[in-house]
């Protein structure tokens, strides 16, 4: 198991290279990291800057030189706020990887019940409707539900009943002034959560009733029930753990892709995670924020894909890793 | 199928061509027995016929501004109501659907073909060609997708035309790794065999033999490849890099009515979105249908 995982990683670094020196190369060809020094009509520190940075060098050169900074911790500062680009990334990661959880920890326990459901009650009026609506889930641009729960959730319901403070809060994750996780939070986390899975919740629901479906009516489930072993444990025992392997993988797999839905849903709720930071600094042509900004979702992307077989093999005994 | 270029004698030929057209034959019976994939292919025909035909169908004229009328709730005169400008906003919706539909199409049609090509040149030939081409596939698997894309478009400019060509860039590896896999599978079947032994090239090979075989799994995932790839655009759009007014599509117009939540005018929210949902809803069942007419182990 080890090996396995140190394989892997090994063989992901040339990809990560790979990746990174195609971002870094398409980031730097894209802005100009000093624009805003070059308004300024200072000969001097324009060179000065130049010289610094290493600018006049070749790309590859320019690219193993920023590498070296990157692994050794010093990332530079913004040229947007002038911060340091490693506490603005981290207290970024920091936000999302609570979307991140709440998010995939809502969808997985939803896409299982309703998969789960479906299966077993399979062309029944509720399997119907799920299906249906699973098919609009998979259907909607992820912005627009989320405009759309903004209004059906907060808005309407705060005129209709005349109240002093929408039952749901829109915008950030906190109330001013308050941290930790309360009621307040929840409050503030429900829509961004609610956006950021619903097409997962609808995919994973179908997968999972696929899945379902197929240990239901493998050749085990039918000796358990020959048996005479009662459904329920049947249905829990037998076919869901069986189709939970293949689930776990399409969960991480997935898990990964959300970074993507991140940057919609914290635009539409002014969440100040890893997708506001990515929208801010490419307005700003920021270049020091984005190159690790690509290089840490792309990190993030392989050790996802890591944890998806790692997690076929923990719940599947016939899969060895070696 | 002519009868002329048959390499195996005219009786062989005709009876292949025969099982041919009832093959086909087979496939249309399904599809149209699919009674949702029926129902989609007509709503997208009525879609893209009011698009594209807007210019007669659609009650005013595109931009046609009234700015004494203003934003106002539909009524019976404008049945989806009016923008800011007093633009009668069915109008506006059809003719936007005319770039969203124009370009999911584009990027479906052009990145299946270049993913059909490299994928089946890849299977095909295997060796380096295979080795160089799934390295690149393993890439764009890691690379941050959105965000690759709003850099494309920050440094070539959101014209509809770029837009279509990175979003081609980004999409052909999903169908160049389906090919591929299914070609590779292909490739050792006793017809492609023969095929060898007469002295069929390679391009004939994969065009007359392996493609023909893939026709099923091409059409499901070009269908899907227009879902996502209006999605895609809208949400381009709605973070700013995606088609900027005065051009309009139903991405950007969701991103103009997006500010509105909350306020009187929310009603602009919901047409724009509702048409996108209901193009990406009848693909997906046009590719369900697709996917069950070529299965060859479902029912005749």
């Amino acid at each position: 198991m080890l090996r396995f995982v140190i394989r892997r990683l090994v063989y992901s670094v040339p990809v990560v290279a790979a990746a990174s020196l195609i971002l870094f190369w398409g980031v730097r060809s894209t802005f100009d990291p000093l624009a805003k020094l070059r308004q300024g009509h200072d000969a001097g520190a324009l060179r000065r800057e130049v010289a610094r940075l290493g600018l006049d060098r070749p790309v590859l050169e320019q690219y193993v030189l920023w590498m070296k900074a990157f692994a050794t911790g010093g990332w530079g500062t913004s040229t947007r706020t002038g911060g340091d680009v490693r506490a603005m990334i981290g207290s970024a990661l920091a936000t999302t990887v609570q979307l991140v959880f709440w998010g995939v920890l809502l969808a997985t326990v939803l896409a299982l019940g309703i998969g789960v459901y479906s299966a077993v009650r399979q062309y029944s009026a509720g399997d119907y409707v799920l299906t249906a609506l699973s098919y609009l889930g998979i259907a909607m641009p992820a912005f627009w539900c989320g405009l759309i729960l903004i209004q059906l959730l907060a808005v309407w319901p705060k005129e209709r009943f005349g109240l002093a403070e929408p039952p749901l809060y829109f915008v950030g994750l906190h109330s001013p002034g308050r941290s930790g996780f309360d009621m307040d939070y929840l409050r503030h986390l429900a829509l961004p959560v609610i956006t950021l899975t619903i097409s997962l919740i609808a995919s994973w629901s179908r997968f999972s009733r696929a899945s379902m479906l197929e240990a239901l009516s493998s050749d085990y489930v039918r000796t358990a029930r020959a048996k005479g072993v009662p459904s329920r444990q049947i249905f829990v025992r037998h076919a869901l753990r069986n189709s939970l392997a293949s689930f776990v993988t399409v969960v991480a797999l997935d898990s990964a892709i959300l970074f993507g839905g991140l940057v919609v849903t914290e635009q539409i709720y002014a969440i100040p995670g890893m997708g506001r930071l990515f929208l801010a600094s490419m307005l700003a042509g920021d270049v020091f924020v984005l190159i690790p900004w690509m290089l840490i979702v792309a990190l993030a992307t392989v050790l996802f894909n890591l944890a998806a077989d790692l997690g076929y093999a923990l719940l599947d005994p016939r899969v060895v890793l070696r | 199928m002519s009868v002329q270029r048959a390499p195996v004698g005219p009786v062989a030929e005709t009876a292949s061509a025969r099982r041919d057209l009832s093959g086909r034959r087979i496939v249309a019976k399904r599809f149209l027995r699919h009674r949702l994939a029926a129902a989609g292919t007509v709503a997208l025909l009525a879609l893209a016929t009011c698009c594209f035909g807007a210019s007669w169908i659609a009650p005013y004229p595109r931009n046609a501004q009234d700015l004494l009328t203003g934003a106002r709730q539909p009524s019976i005169a404008h049945w989806l109501g009016t923008d800011d400008l007093g633009r009668d906003y069915l109008s506006e919706v059809l003719y936007a659907g005319q770039v969203s539909l124009s370009i999911g199409l584009c990027v479906a049609v052009l990145s299946t073909a270049l993913g059909t090509l490299v994928g089946a040149i890849a299977g095909f030939t295997g060796g380096w060609a295979e080795e160089v081409i799934m390295r690149v596939t393993d890439l764009f698997l890691i690379v941050p997708g959105i965000a690759v894309l709003a850099l494309a478009l920050e440094g070539l400019g959101p014209s509809p035309v770029t837009i279509v060509l990175v979003l081609t860039g980004l999409g052909w590896t999903v169908i160049a790794r389906v090919v591929r896999s299914q070609v590779i599978s292909l490739r050792e079947k006793e017809f492609v065999e023969a095929a060898r032994v007469i002295g069929a090239s390679g391009v004939r090979i994969i065009t007359r033999h392996l493609l023909p075989n893939l026709v099923g799994v091409i059409a499901v995932n070009m269908s899907l490849a227009v879902a996502g790839a209006i999605i895609l655009e809208s949400t381009l759009s709605f973070l700013g890099f995606g088609i900027q007014p005065p051009q309009s599509s139903w991405g950007n117009l969701l991103t103009q009515a997006a500010s509105l939540v909350g306020t009187p005018k929310a009603y602009l929210l919901y047409a724009p979105g509702a048409a996108i949902l209901l193009t990406v809803l009848a693909v997906n069942f046009v590719g369900d249908g697709l996917r069950d007419a070529f299965d060859p182990q479902g029912r005749k």
